[in-house]
């Protein structure tokens, strides 16, 4: 191997994962822009409204430290944007009203493992499960797995997630009594590491991760079988194959990596689709993660945690994109 | 448009749509008031009230039937709030390129890139609450989509030789684009006007849900936040959620449909492909690997981006 164009082939690898970086930091600040604008540009001032809301219910000391965190004073805009900028860079969110007097940071501090372990592990699952079916699916095409699972997926894919889950809570969760009706894990329970808690943690998340996975199923699955049959129509295909290699093989590592890529694109930009859904799929298990939170928030007007959600939310999704980039860059020689 | 009604899937799309536009059309006069309180709150199916009542007392069919018209209207309304707006800046970028291109481009991607939810949230938490202000969060955190797509059509086009012929000419942008451009791919206006709708349904059902909505109106997504409001679940009351749950399902089918239809009908290539391999099971030959059909009709709603198509200042 020349191992000159190695290096320069590796380099404009990291050239692509550099520039995705700046969009992604671009974004970033963009959201983090959107977030200081909202409150000022909206009519009736719901700012000065919302300290007005909470006079009597903060500490005067309380209140500076909020307005502080806002950047919302007296000083003229670009001050309180500076000032404001400052503080999120310090990941300084504010104090959230609702639960006083922790900090914005604690509270959601508390709630992102829970969102990471059900969002996480059914996004992954269903992008698997999803990819696999629809490889099998269009290897197979016109096979039973075809013919029924794509119009039945498409429409499970036309109802909201969130009623879904609660058609399945009511189904295993009230009627058959399978699963637990809410929370991550037994109230008896402390959480430790032993296997009592771990059980419940799993039983508790099986239900609402199953209707994630579901609903979200299908998108990769068609995704997935459509790249696949314009692959399989490829003469290295048929070269394989008249090869004599094992037909498995020709499938998997001949078809399938090459029809991976353009699913691998779309997991990234999915995945704000499959955030705000599996919130809202959070909201009906009572699962304790940012979508719980979420409602909690916007129940009790707490501005200063709606917006923190926001910021990590989107921080959360932007990251991942970029992780997606270096996934594609690194399966996809052309970036190179 | 021939061709749209001799498809059974755009007939029964159209038929289904038809259907529920004409009970939010005329729906509400038909039922009783639905948010009078008739009854004993959770009651289940019965001859009086053939879909129960809902935890306030009030009737769960009135409601569903009377939820429709602003549920439809909002959706409808963003669809082409977001057509609109995605046909302006996406012909505006693709038509004239250069920088206008690249800021533009930046803008629709980091548009497309945020998570939706969580901005609408923050941005409906602090409006007046009420079907206007959901109708302007959905367009404001929609718009990109439409943008996105009509933005590379109008790319695809630009590069065109009657396109060139009539920059030659010197013909105004705005007539190029009016005259020239639009009308080409009105195919694509028509299917995103659709998906677009598709979003704001269910979107808006999402929003109303988590209680942005003005929870005083019945429209469907109010009904569901009731219905977990009222412990639906915790009492087993399943018919004052399933009967909403499934109009929104039944509608999002129907655009579904529809745009499946509209898909083959531009890309005639399908359909061929569809008809030849019907004549080879007619025959008895059973298609392979090796006749091939691209089925780009099934590819799902949420659009890819392509990760390697160079980002700004590019």
């Amino acid at each position: 191997m020349n191992l000159s164009r190695a290096s320069s082939k590796l380099k404009s690898g990291l050239k692509f994962v550099l520039r995705r970086l700046g969009f992604y930091l671009m974004a970033a600040w963009a959201s983090i822009t959107l977030a200081f604008l909202i409150p000022r540009l909206m009519p009736g001032d719901p700012a000065s409204a919302m300290f007005a809301r909470f006079k009597g219910q903060l500490k005067p000391e309380a209140m500076d430290a909020l307005r502080q965190a806002f950047g919302f004073s007296d000083a003229p805009l670009h001050q309180q944007y500076l000032s404001y900028l400052g503080h999120v860079l310090r990941g300084d969110l504010g104090i959230s009203i609702s639960h006083f007097p922790a900090s914005v940071n604690t509270v959601i501090g508390g709630a992102l493992f829970w969102t990471l372990l059900l969002a996480g592990v059914s996004v992954v699952l269903s992008f698997g499960i999803g990819t696999a079916l629809g490889v099998i699916s269009a290897w197979r095409r016109d096979g039973k797995l075809d013919r029924f699972a794509p119009p039945a997926l498409i429409f499970l894919g036309a109802f909201p997630y969130f009623w879904l889950a609660m058609l399945a809570l009511f189904l295993f969760g009230f009627e058959l009594g399978w699963f637990p009706l809410g929370h991550a894990y037994a109230d008896h329970l402390t959480p430790e590491f032993s296997w009592a808690f771990i059980g419940s943690v799993l039983k508790h998340a099986i239900l609402p991760a199953v209707t994630i996975v579901v609903a979200t199923l299908g998108g990769w699955m068609l995704s997935m079988r459509n790249t696949m049959i314009s692959v399989l129509g490829e003469d290295y295909i048929s070269l394989a194959q008249a090869k004599g290699l094992l037909s498995r093989r020709v499938m998997w590592i001949y078809a399938a990596r090459n029809a991976l890529l353009p699913n691998v694109t779309g997991f990234g930009m999915a995945l704000g689709f499959v955030l705000s859904g599996s919130l809202l799929t959070e909201i009906i298990f009572s699962y304790p993660g940012q979508g719980y939170l979420l409602i909690q928030a916007v129940r009790s007007l707490d501005y200063p945690l709606i917006q923190g959600l926001f910021l990590t939310i989107t921080l959360a999704v932007l990251g991942a994109n970029w992780l997606v980039d270096i996934a594609y860059a690194w399966l996809d020689p052309r970036t190179r | 448009m021939k061709g749209l009604f001799a498809s059974r899937q755009a007939l029964a799309g159209l038929a289904l749509l038809a259907l529920f536009a004409l009970v939010a059309l005329f729906g509400p006069y038909l039922v009783q008031d639905p948010t009078a309180f008739v009854g004993v709150p959770l009651e289940p199916p019965s001859g009086a009230h053939w879909l129960g009542t809902n935890g306030q007392g009030q009737d769960v069919l009135a409601q569903t039937i009377a939820g429709a018209r602003m549920s439809l209207l909002v959706g409808f309304a963003v669809g082409f709030g977001v057509v609109a707006i995605g046909a302006v800046v996406g012909t505006a970028a693709g038509f004239f390129g250069g920088l206008i291109d690249d800021g533009l481009s930046l803008l629709i991607n980091v548009f497309l890139i945020m998570p939706g939810l969580p901005l609408m949230v923050v941005i409906a938490a602090y409006l007046p609450p009420g079907p206007v202000t959901i109708a302007w969060v959905l367009i404001f955190t929609g718009w990109a989509w439409g943008a996105r797509v009509i933005r590379s059509q109008t790319l695809a086009l630009r590069n065109k030789d009657f396109v060139s012929a009539a920059i030659v000419t010197g013909e105004h942008p705005l007539r190029i684009i009016l005259w020239e451009i639009l009308p080409n791919q009105s195919g694509l206006l028509v299917s995103s006007f659709i998906g677009a709708t598709l979003y704001a349904i269910g979107a808006q059902v999402g929003l109303e849900f988590l209680g942005l909505g003005d929870v005083s109106q019945v429209t469907w997504g109010t009904n569901l936040y009731w219905a977990s409001n009222d412990a639906a679940l915790l009492t087993g009351s399943w018919w004052t959620f399933v009967p909403t749950g499934l109009c929104v399902a039944l509608v999002g089918l129907a655009l579904g449909l529809l745009n499946n239809a509209i898909d083959e009908l531009s890309n005639p290539r399908l359909k061929r492909e569809t008809a030849y391999e019907r004549r080879l099971r007619a025959a008895g030959v059973k298609p392979g690997t090796a006749t091939a059909v691209l089925l780009e009709r099934n590819v799902p709603v949420v659009p890819a981006i392509d990760a390697a198509e160079p980002v700004g200042g590019e």
